[in-house]
């Protein structure tokens, strides 16, 4: 019986099924325990992931590379949901255009923010190169960040845990900052905190309004796209 | 509901991203000139087809999955992490902090600029 069990599994963890089949039960195990935990951003599904296929690989003694043979059928779908991103951009196309030059100086501006002070303080601390490249796209939604990274010569993976750690601190950040500097107009609010945060900052400003809520969506997509076309360029700096 | 012309369409924009950033030798991922290509074609069209919508709304209602695999590849460089946790730290903490901060205050100025002077115009 036990062998037959070994020899199972030995046949099982050399196919992709048994990896992608794990990845969507971990992620769908994940969504529920952080619901049960109150939705804490801290505790993003994302991240409870991670962590629980981490340690099922470490438990089962399983190297990354043929967990990816599997997972990587998930991977590849980074790609077409950065082009999906058009439609929430061409849903906003009026408000983008009524606004074209305060959004995009303020989404200049503040994405180049986020990448240098990042990449400053890091280098300041002395932190390996390889560090810094994948610090650099970290406030950037994930599949682009993830593209940046791979094009900038950093760590594609790094960089996925970084966004989703930033996408959380912008959560904690945003309401005392904004209560800080007396930001009383909803579209700045949610512009802000889809910019430095993400997915996470764009959830969190449809909890104050749907304005904030599609501002940040812009934001996102703003950061995205700026990020994508600066950084590859200045990066020769790091 | 259709999804299948939606997949092409969004397929296709990657792949004319891809071959365009091979082509030119630019540093920017395929898939954001791809997501431009897109959006250039929407605006061109007038609408966003209903099977297109239907593919891109479940694509991004699940974002966050797609990037559990790669996230998973930390494992790798737990190393590189151990080494540089405190700058990695800091950086994020900084960063997201004077991100936020600058770009509430900087769009917030410009818009109040911009409220102003449109008052102007319409004023006389």
């Amino acid at each position: 019986m036990a062998d037959e069990i070994v020899d199972i599994w030995v046949y099982l963890s050399a196919t992709p099924l048994l990896w992608l089949a794990a990845t969507f039960i971990v992620f769908q195990g994940a969504i529920w325990l952080n619901a049960r935990l109150g939705s804490n951003p801290v505790l993003h599904p994302v991240l409870l992931a991670m962590a629980g296929l981490m340690l099922i690989l470490l438990a089962t003694g399983t190297d990354y590379d043929t967990y990816f043979e599997g997972a990587q059928f998930i991977h590849f779908m980074l790609g077409p949901a950065t082009v999906a991103l058009a439609i929430p951009l061409y849903d906003h196309r009026r408000e983008i255009r009524a606004l074209m030059m305060p959004l995009l100086v303020s989404g200049v501006v503040g994405a180049s923010t986020a990448a240098i002070s990042a990449v400053g303080v890091a280098w300041l601390l002395g932190a390996d190169r390889l560090t810094l490249l994948s610090l650099a796209p970290k406030s950037v939604t994930s599949p682009i960040a993830m593209g940046v990274t791979e094009k900038l010569g950093g760590l594609p993976s790094l960089t996925a845990a970084l966004v989703l750690i930033t996408g959380s601190l912008g959560c904690i950040l945003a309401p005392p900052l904004i209560r800080l500097l007396g930001i009383r107009d909803d579209k700045v609010k949610g512009f802000a905190m889809g910019l430095a945060a993400h997915g996470f900052g764009t959830a969190q400003a449809f909890g104050i309004s749907a304005t904030a809520g599609a501002f940040a969506g812009l934001g996102l997509s703003m950061a995205g796209v700026i990020t994508a076309l600066i950084l590859p360029l200045l990066a020769g700096g790091i | 509901m259709h999804a299948l012309p939606g997949i092409s369409l969004i397929l296709l924009c990657q792949l004319a991203g891809e071959t365009f950033v091979q082509l030119l030798e630019i540093p920017i991922p395929g898939p954001v000139v791809g997501m431009l290509l897109m959006l250039a074609g929407l605006v061109w069209h007038g609408a966003v087809p209903q099977s297109l919508r239907l593919v891109a709304d479940t694509l991004l209602r699940y974002l966050a999955l797609l990037f559990v695999p790669a996230g998973v590849g930390l494992m790798v460089h737990f190393e590189l992490i151990g080494r540089d946790w405190l700058a990695i730290s800091l950086a994020l903490l900084i960063s997201t902090a004077l991100a936020i901060a600058v770009t509430l205050l900087l769009l917030n100025l410009l818009l109040k600029r911009n409220t102003s002077r449109g008052g102007e115009r319409d004023g006389g």
